[in-house]
């Protein structure tokens, strides 16, 4: 228990001061603005990352709606601040809410396909979802929503990735995350044991959908103007590359992947025509060498760090020794 | 009533276009169900080839075996790099990687040819129209779907009267039997490519024939044809060319009515609820029969 | 240090990749005394086509410009940078630019990325010339009824096109009756579309049908049967050559032989061989300039575009070049290169040289200059006529 105590005051104390660092070196101009984007582009990434890693990770469903789910909350979002003049709080509500409706809209039908079948209808929602938004006037047609406003800063991001982090972990130990796991490595004996396993899969899906609608509202609020085309098929392929590149089924894997990735993103912009032509291959690669991901299913925690730790000591002490 | 009837054909050129990339789809997903998504970009390398040849001054048939043969290599390639080692470890990091040669064949075009959207000289297939009781019909429109037609007879020959073919159908029933029966799965997985994609460059040169040729030009028919191959069911090589041409004509029917808007919506409309209605597609008999 | 076991392994991939990753980023570094301006253009992604013909006319400028002994002496250094066609990463690239202290900002292409940028080239206080942005509301706030300081273009505006379109369908074409086909996912074909039908409109004229596509269609026969059955006198297609080309094509194909109308968006050798030669007669479009126009200075661009390219350049890239060079003159008349006094020198521009015509900016910043009507005659651009659009 008191070790327990510990972990947890650490971590706390971690989040703490990377919190603080980051809003000093904001505020003091130290972080340009162009790594406070990265930063913050970074945040909504580990949101979409670790909540697709809820639904197609955790309880081993093939879901490539994300990009549709994060839509419909940035545009729900979008028409609570902008069009309606509502502050922002309630838009990340209605945007959160919107998208988990749109979840269980999706999910109960849809939810009993299995693997590639699955991941090919819930693709076909996201594309509907974006024709859709670009056949209404109201939220801007083509041309997408304008001048929303910018409220979102360096707090509003932290805390949105953290509670969505705790919320992901949370549930994934709670019984229910236990019983998507059952669901996830085998339904039949899932369902043999008493697990509803239609109930905990759109479960999954409704969590995973609300948390990418958040990332929707926070992208909305950010960037200040949002366009059907932007949540294209396309986006979901960047947000499970993520996913994959970290590890399915790992929380802390999404989290490196999604840092990753957007950091990668950002250093090949200086070299454009090649820029596509590496992130590719970067790709190729680790699924031929990863197909695991970097961290299979595996979690960074406090223990990871003391093995490391003492494994660099081992190396050191054997060196001291020669 | 000539109106719709013009509708109509219109759809079913569009339709053979969708029919005749879904046919090489619908082959390999049937043997190692993956998503190859790099499919449609196999079709823009095609192009890309038979266009070349055909500025270089070859006629319609040399461009075309140029492109096929290109592809066919191209095809063994990709799966010997790409898919080999990763689809026996996870179905995801395989689709990842798919993803990732569909983003690398783009862009490495890009990278070479540029951007430029470019087009056929316009003597390899001259054009010709033909009214019919007042309905418009173009030799291309004739040509893709005669194509089609051909295509799909030749694969069933292949899937059904061959040994290759033989051996297709086992390992695409059960990987590990086929093997332990003596099929070399490799070669024959190899084979399904070296086939798919040859026929993704035949796709391709018609193609860019119709339209034109472009690096990113393969995304959203590759698309199409994956949503066609399922409504046929997927596996089936007829019901992959009944699946395009039902989905042509709704997508057409859809546009004349004044919904051209929501045509890529109705297009996933129709696949949901076919996947939702009867799973195995039109044609599909049933996960067994897959091919 | 030795790795074990497969988190070792993990270990040792992320530091490779993090290592590879360093080395780009150390690659591009710049410096030197020299003039810096961000170049923000769809490098990759669904719009490339156009970006990369921008980038093309603008650093052609540069290159030109330095040979010539660059700017108050300092060479111009264009940092090319990848939007990707995406909002958040031509955001994300102006947030580089900014961080690398160039002293304005020229591009993106298309409206969208160039509103997802302009926030923080106004907060940074770094002006940007946009180049093929047309929708009016990139220079003017209109929730605020107030001109966005920073914001120019060399384009001309959405309805200043459609404007002299339908004055020259109205009066000179003599036509009343008319079909609009526009590209649904795309604001500047949307644009066009709803301001032609204001003006036309407003003139006397009919429109009869109304159709659309989107820019990943392949097929346009089915809209094209819809609108022959309403028989139609013309048909106003305000979209980009690729699409164009195959509309022409499948049109004619259907035996629909109306004249058929679009704007600057056309302006490509590619619309000759996507549409056929034969297809495009009775083919009229609005642009800033003609290819064939025999000026010494469209001559000499037009020239110098195909040596460094081997292709004929399109509009994007002549806008392109117009404001590398607009830029270069800003910065002279500024007379050092500080942000400030460019914006300034901008907005006092007057009668700019350029390919694409004579160039000032109105209150709005948006320039005014005549625009040209282009017959297709045997696949040539033919300049019929140029008309001022009345604001």
């Amino acid at each position: 228990m008191q070790k327990k105590h510990l972990s947890v005051l650490i971590i706390c104390l971690a989040l703490g001061a990377l919190f603080a660092i980051v809003q000093v070196g904001i505020s003091n101009g130290m972080i340009s603005g162009y790594w406070v984007t990265n930063l913050f582009l970074m945040g909504i990434n580990i949101i979409l990352a670790a909540s697709l890693n809820l639904i197609n990770g955790f309880t081993g469903e093939f879901s490539l709606g994300h990009a549709g789910f994060m839509a419909v909350g940035a545009y729900a979002g979008g028409v609570i601040t902008t069009n309606l003049g509502l502050p922002f709080p309630l838009a990340i509500v209605v945007g959160m809410l919107a998208a988990a409706v749109a979840g269980v809209l999706v999910g109960l039908p849809t939810l009993r396909l299995r693997g590639d079948y699955l991941a090919i209808a819930t693709l076909g929602f996201g594309e509907i979802v974006r024709v859709v938004l670009m056949n209404i006037d109201y939220v801007g047609g083509a041309s997408g929503l304008k001048d929303i406003p910018d409220v979102v800063n360096w707090p509003i991001i932290f805390v949105s990735v953290v509670l969505s982090l705790l919320l992901i972990k949370n549930f994934v130990r709670s019984s229910h995350g236990r019983a998507c796991l059952a669901v996830r490595e085998n339904d039949l004996a899932a369902q043999m044991m008493g697990v509803n396993i239609t109930y905990y899969k759109v479960l999954a899906f409704v969590v995973g959908a609300a948390l990418a609608g958040l990332a929707g509202v926070l992208y909305a609020h950010y960037y200040t103007i949002i366009q059907p085309k932007e949540f294209s098929f396309l986006l979901t392929f960047d947000v499970l590359v993520m996913v994959m590149v970290g590890g399915l089924g790992s929380l802390t894997g999404s989290v490196v992947g999604a840092v990753l990735l957007t950091t990668a993103s950002a250093f090949l912009q200086a070299i454009p025509e090649l820029r596509m032509v590496i992130y590719a291959l970067l790709l190729i690669i680790s699924a031929i060498f990863r197909p695991q991901g970097l961290l299979g299913e595996k979690e960074v925690t406090l223990r990871t760090f003391q093995k490391l730790g003492g494994v660099f000591n081992a190396t050191s002490g054997s060196k001291q020794t020669q | 009533m000539q109106d719709l009837l013009q509708q109509l054909l219109n759809g079913l050129s569009q339709g053979s276009i969708y029919a005749l990339i879904a046919v090489g789809y619908t082959m390999i997903y049937g043997i190692i169900q993956l998503i190859n998504f790099a499919h449609g970009d196999v079709i823009m390398v095609g192009a890309y080839v038979a266009l070349g040849a055909a500025l270089m001054g070859f006629g319609f048939i040399p461009s075309l075996i140029l492109a096929m043969i290109t592809c066919a290599i191209l095809g063994v390639v990709i799966e010997r790099v790409a898919y080999r080692k990763v689809r026996p470890v996870s179905r995801l990091a395989a689709l990842t990687s798919a993803i990732g040669v569909s983003l690398f064949l783009q862009y490495t075009m890009m990278y070479f040819l540029g951007a430029d959207i470019r087009s056929f000289p316009a003597d390899i297939l001259p054009e010709r129209t033909y009214t019919l009781g007042g309905v418009i019909v173009t030799n291309k429109d004739l040509l893709v779907l005669g194509t089609t037609l051909v295509l799909v007879i030749i694969l069933q020959f292949i899937i059904f009267r061959t040994r290759t073919g033989k051996a297709m159908r086992a390992v695409s029933f059960d990987g590990q039997a086929a093997q332990l029966m003596g099929i070399n799965v490799n070669y024959t997985v190899a084979f399904t490519f070296f086939i798919g994609s040859a026929m993704a460059a035949a796709a391709g040169m018609l193609y860019g024939i119709c339209f034109n040729v472009q690096p990113l030009m393969g995304l959203m028919p590759g698309l199409k044809a994956f949503i066609a191959a399922v409504l046929g069911g997927i596996g089936s090589v007829p019901g992959a060319m009944l699946g395009g041409i039902l989905l042509g004509m709704t997508e057409s029917l859809v546009a004349a009515f004044g919904g051209s808007m929501y045509r890529d919506a109705v297009a996933f409309i129709i696949l949901i609820l076919i996947l939702l209605i009867r799973p195995t597609g039109l044609l599909g008999k049933g996960v067994q029969e897959k091919v | 240090m030795k790795f074990r076991g497969k988190w070792g392994k993990s270990v040792a991939f992320l530091t490779v990749m993090i290592f590879v990753l360093g080395v780009f980023a150390a690659g591009c570094g710049g410096g030197g005394d020299t003039i810096k301006i961000g170049v923000n253009y769809e490098l990759s992604g669904q719009v490339a086509t156009y970006g990369t013909s921008c980038k093309n006319g603008v650093m052609l400028a540069f290159d030109e410009i330095n040979k010539d002994g660059g700017v108050l002496g300092k060479e111009i250094e264009g940092l090319v940078q990848d939007n990707k066609s995406q909002n958040r990463e031509a955001r994300n690239v102006a947030e580089k630019l900014v961080s690398k202290g160039v002293v304005a900002v020229i591009g993106p292409a298309t409206t969208g990325n160039v509103q997802a940028e302009e926030p923080v080239l106004t907060k940074s206080k770094i002006p940007l010339l946009a180049t093929a942005a047309t929708a009016p509301e990139v220079t003017y706030d209109e929730k605020n009824k107030k001109v966005r300081d920073y914001v120019f273009r060399v384009c001309i505006i959405d309805p200043d096109q459609s404007q002299v379109v339908s004055n020259y369908l109205h009066d000179e074409l003599n036509l009343k009756n008319g079909a609009i086909m526009v590209d649904k996912n795309n604001d500047y074909s949307v644009g066009l579309g709803r301001t032609f039908k204001e003006f036309f409109t407003d003139k006397g004229g009919k429109i009869v049908a109304e159709e659309g596509f989107i820019d990943t269609d392949t097929v346009f026969k089915p809209q094209l049967t819809s609108i022959a059955a309403k028989k139609p006198d013309f048909i106003y297609i305000p979209a980009y050559y690729n699409q164009v080309g195959m509309v022409i094509k499948q049109a004619r194909e259907l035996d629909i032989d109306i004249p058929i109308l679009g704007a600057d968006g056309w302006d490509s050798p590619e619309l000759v061989s996507l549409a056929g030669v034969n297809n495009l007669s009775q083919c009229y479009f609005t642009n800033h300039y003609s290819v064939e126009d025999p000026s010494e200075r469209i001559q000499h661009f037009v020239k110098a575009y195909e040596e460094k390219h081997g292709t004929t350049p399109d509009a994007f890239a002549a806008l392109g070049y117009d404001a590398g060079y607009l830029m270069a003159e800003a910065i002279k008349q500024a007379g050092e290169a500080n942000p400030q006094k460019i914006k300034d020198a901008m907005a006092n521009i007057k009668d700019f040289e350029g390919v694409t015509g004579k160039l000032s900016f109105d209150e709005k910043h948006n320039p005014i200059k005549e625009v040209s009507i282009i017959e297709m005659v045997d696949g040539k651009q033919k300049l019929i006529t140029k008309m001022q659009p009345v604001h």
